[in-house]
């Protein structure tokens, strides 16, 4: 019967699958719900934690959800290049320059230092400090954790006395790294064809072509 | 003959041996200092236990392990620590570190030692003790503390002694294997017996040392009939040369055949690796109790005339080395530290030998050319097939080129040895293990960056959330005193309404009021305690009198100066006048409420009925003058009416209470005798206010009528009292005539005021 009535019968079939799968995917949908948003917190956790503000926004998460929604990914300058390297291979988009107009962009790793004489105890920088770095009372003196300190200068500005500086970190032992060789254009550039074509070089001991 | 495996990759470099194994180990003349830095090895740096200045003997500690990863430094001769500071050490950075610097006395005088004399007796635990309190650490290159790696937690079946020293120039184990065979196998045995002795035993050289694989065979074999009883066979296996055998996994596979999976260590195969200079080492510390004070190392290269091997005290510049076999700085083309695989370039010739030293390399210009300019990679692959780790170091290249860390990682950079064998036979000259250096250098810098951010963050939530709960107590404390003032609210309301019946209006007030009696109140409760306070300080100012005076009269047998005499008399007095004064608060105290108390009784005392009845009078008079003006301002006829029946109310309440006061004027009189001068006050105030009311009603010209009435009664009195003076000849006689002057102008003024005020209304 039904044979003898194709286009009934695709009718059915396609309906059939239709609701099949409309309930499979309506299972899924409610089984498989993703709470809260993952790509924020993937986002928050490349971003440096330094809490600084210079992004224009009040610390690392509220940025992070701001490229979510589409903000641009190069406002961090604590981060540097690499950060938006990493931020960019996440949200597979094209790596745009660090944008220096956010802040200074400095390789240097700094950490806030307090003059100690000139302290005069105000309490201003602790209560500035997003990561309770700041070790002090009222009318005691004032001291940075260094270890806790993450260089994001929030506590130079409310110091009534100008007494807080940020400092380099000196390079240890500890964090010395091998520096990367310079890119191959870079250091052909300037080059001779007897510097590179073996034939046409001069050798250290004969000081003679070499054959 | 036992089966070796071969490792993928490798290359043949040039070998370059021969010249430092002409001459046997020989021993270095005592160099001037001795510098010893704290971080010889990987881990922790060890933690000085002298100090400057110190007397020390040779093997006498200098500084414990700073760590579980870390080793001790000892003494390598006797001496005096004429300083620990900063010093260039032997490290790819050429940076400086805390050393040590040690001054020999030329005694070398050893400190009081003695070894175990039978190990086999002792727990593998104790002598795993004694090889960290020896400090000693692998001596093959990477430096790792020993005692670490022979305690490990898995169980071990297989002890490979590595022998195989693959990298080009150095010597150093070939030579101490051909001359010390017995020591190494002696210290073989000793660390099998700390591993519990496991099944394999397996020394492995590469067959470009026959000397060196006869003199361990042969040690082995009389070693093994001696001891046959106590733990397996040592196995000594020769393999062909290629580089990087000697590499620990490269070795391992060789020898077993087992691949190290990638992040694993030997240990979690059941294999621990290590040098044969370590054997030595151990077996000396285990067989004499001598530190790991010194070790053999090669000196070679073109640029220094003399090349060998040398037992070389750890710290000894290798400047003293060099210059004991004529080193050429003008020759010198590159000064390694290492070989020249995998060795670093030094900087600096006043860095000290380190327990990881085992070569210095001094190549010639013609060694050491140049490094010829890298050019692009052209996918040769040959890299490839050169990795004995199995890598693709074009991809790797690639990756580290634009820092991809990510990728990097994918293709286990991790599992690179940096052999530099890619390097090697790159025929585009890429310095392909400094890209990977650079790269792992710069994953781990991301790491601990990453750590860090972590940290930060969790600080910052943790600052966040702290606030947020001050705030969030602040706003509750606010709410609970909102509430419990509704609540004080509400009670007086109900109080309000269940009692006398005040209007809602009047509840604030009430409340205010209340809250005064309330503050009274706590203010009656304090005199009292004030009370007890002076009392109790009073006691105590008298107890200090007291100990004043005794003193005071101790003082004053003779045992003491006359200073200390004045200075006692002095204190009798402060505490005296404490005393005087504290009595004399007492004293106030008990009076200032009494006298207070007076004063309030005497005002209400005062306060007669008839000065009530007054001021009451004066107040309804004020209120319907108020009201009259009222009156006047009124426009609506109702308002008019009501303040008008308001009026009538309080001019009766007016008149009942002049009744009344005349009433009480009448009766005041007779008993109130005692005050007269106020009664009179209240009747000359009663007068005034009697007669403004009767000015306020008169109108203008009935006023100056009236004055003028009282101006001419004064004048007239004046002119009496003018006439008895001047009859008296008194001397108030220009005043009283001056005054009866001013009285007629003023009744002149009044009178012309009186005619205008006629006139005013014709003119009109």
């Amino acid at each position: 019967m039904i044979t003898q009535q194709p286009l009934l019968a695709a009718l059915i079939a396609m309906v059939g699958m239709a609701l099949v799968f409309g309930a499979i995917l309506g299972f899924a949908a409610i089984k498989f719900k993703v709470e809260g948003d993952p790509i924020v917190e993937r986002i928050d956790a490349l971003l440096p934690q330094t809490q600084c503000g210079q992004c224009g926004y009040p610390g690392c998460r509220p940025y992070a959800g701001a490229i979510a929604n589409g903000d641009a990914i190069n406002k961090c300058p604590p981060g540097g290049q690499t950060t938006v390297n990493a931020l960019a291979t996440l949200l597979d988009v094209p790596a745009p320059e660090l944008d220096s107009a956010e802040g200074d962009v400095s390789d240097i790793k700094k950490v806030a230092y307090i003059r100690e004489p000139e302290c005069i105890g105000c309490t201003k920088c602790i209560q500035a400090c997003p990561v309770d770095a700041i070790l002090g009372a009222a009318k005691q003196m004032h001291t940075v954790l260094v270890s806790e300190c993450t260089g994001c200068d929030l506590c130079v500005e409310p110091c009534p006395v100008d007494c807080i500086e940020m400092r380099p970190v000196d390079k240890t032992l500890a964090d010395w790294k091998w520096d990367i060789p310079a890119p191959l254009d870079k250091r052909l550039a300037g080059l001779k064809s007897t510097d590179i074509i073996a034939t046409d070089r001069v050798t250290a001991t004969t000081g003679n072509r070499a054959a | 003959m036992r089966k070796i495996w071969d490792i993928p990759g490798g290359i043949h470099p040039p070998e370059n041996k021969k010249q430092s194994l002409s001459s046997a180990i020989a021993p270095v003349p005592m160099p001037d200092h001795l510098i010893l830095p704290l971080n010889q090895h990987a881990g922790a740096p060890a933690k000085p236990v002298v100090n400057v200045g110190d007397q020390v003997l040779k093997g006498q500690l200098l500084a414990e392990p700073g760590g579980f990863i870390s080793a001790a430094i000892h003494a390598p001769t006797s001496g005096t620590i004429s300083a620990i500071e900063d010093h260039p050490i032997p490290h790819p950075s050429g940076m400086s570190a805390v050393c040590m610097v040690l001054v020999p006395d030329g005694r070398d005088e050893w400190c009081p030692h003695h070894g175990v004399e039978d190990y086999t007796a002792a727990s593998p635990t104790a002598l795993l003790g004694l090889i960290r309190d020896a400090g000693i650490t692998g001596l093959g290159g990477a430096g790792f503390p020993s005692a670490v790696k022979l305690g490990p937690k898995q169980p071990i079946d297989t002890l490979i002694i590595n022998g195989t020293e693959c990298e080009p120039y150095i010597t150093a184990d070939d030579i101490l294997m051909q001359e010390r065979a017995d020591q190494i196998i002696a210290g073989v045995r000793i660390i099998a017996h700390i591993l519990g002795n496991p099944d394999n035993i397996l020394i492995g050289i590469e067959d470009n040392k026959p000397k060196a694989f006869e003199a361990l065979e042969a040690a082995a074999q009389s070693s093994s009939t001696e001891s046959s009883a106590t733990g397996s066979t040592i196995q000594v296996v020769e393999f062909p040369t290629k580089y990087p055998s000697g590499g620990e996994k490269q070795l391992i596979q060789i020898l077993t055949g087992k691949e190290v999976p990638s992040g694993k260590l030997p240990a979690d195969l059941g294999i621990v690796c290590q040098n044969v200079g370590t054997t030595v080492a151990v077996y000396r510390a285990i067989q004499f109790g001598e530190p790991l004070i010194s070790r053999v190392t090669t000196v070679t290269g073109e640029a220094c005339t003399g090349n060998g091997n040398f037992e070389v005290l750890l710290g000894t510049p290798i400047s003293h080395l060099l210059q004991l076999n004529g080193f050429d700085r003008e020759q010198c083309g590159r000064l390694v530290m290492g070989g020249p695989m995998m060795g670093f370039t030094l900087t600096d010739t006043s860095v000290p030998v380190i327990k990881a030293t085992n070569c210095i390399l001094a190549g010639s210009h013609r060694e050491f050319p140049p490094a010829p300019p890298a050019q692009a990679c052209i996918r040769c692959g040959l890299c490839a097939e050169a990795c004995p780790a199995n890598l693709l170091p074009q991809q790797l290249f690639w990756y580290a080129q634009s820092q991809n860390l990510e990728r990097l990682e994918a293709h286990n950079l991790f599992d690179c040895i940096e052999c530099g064998a890619c390097a090697y036979v790159c025929p585009s000259n890429i310095p392909l293990v400094q890209y990977y250096r650079a790269a792992k250098g710069e994953i781990r810098k991301v790491e601990t960056e990453k750590k860090k951010a972590d940290h930060a963050r969790l600080r910052f939530e943790f600052h966040k959330e702290r606030l947020e709960k001050a705030e969030a107590d602040k706003a509750a404390k606010r709410e609970a005193r909102r509430l419990a003032a509704e609540a004080a609210q509400a009670k007086v309301q109900s109080d309000g309404e269940s009692g006398a019946a005040p209007t809602a209006a009047s509840t604030g007030v009430e409340d205010i009021i209340q809250a005064a009696m309330a503050r009274a109140a706590a203010r009656q409760a304090s005199p009292e305690e004030q009370q007890a306070k002076i009392e109790r300080s009073i006691e105590t100012a008298k107890n200090r009198v007291k100990v004043a005076e005794d003193k005071l009269a101790d003082a004053a047998n003779g045992q003491f100066e006359a200073e200390q005499l004045d200075k006692l008399r002095a204190k009798v007095e402060d505490a005296r006048l404490k005393l005087a004064e504290a009595e004399r608060r007492l004293v106030e105290l008990i009076n200032a409420p009494a006298a207070v108390n007076s004063e309030a009784v005497a005002s209400k005392l005062q306060a007669s009925p008839r000065e009530l009845l007054q001021k009451n009078i004066a107040t309804i008079q004020q209120r319907m003058a108020t009201t009259e003006s009222k009156i006047a301002e009124a426009t609506d006829e109702a308002i008019i009416a009501a303040l008008r029946t308001g009026l009538e109310k309080q001019r009766e309440k007016l008149s009942q209470a002049q009744q009344e006061l005349a009433q009480l004027g009448d009766a005041d009189d007779q008993p109130v005798e005692d005050k007269p001068a106020l009664d009179a006050a209240a009747a000359a105030i009663a007068r005034a206010q009697a007669k403004a009311e009767a000015m306020a009603s008169l109108s203008p010209l009935e006023k100056l009528d009236a004055s003028l009435d009282s101006f001419d009664q004064r004048i007239a009195k004046a002119q009496e009292k003018l006439a008895s003076a001047e009859a008296a000849n008194a001397e108030h006689v220009d005043t009283l005539r001056s005054a009866l002057e001013k009285l007629q102008a003023k009744r002149a003024e009044t009178a012309r005021q009186r005619q205008q005020l006629i006139d005013q209304p014709r003119e009109q």
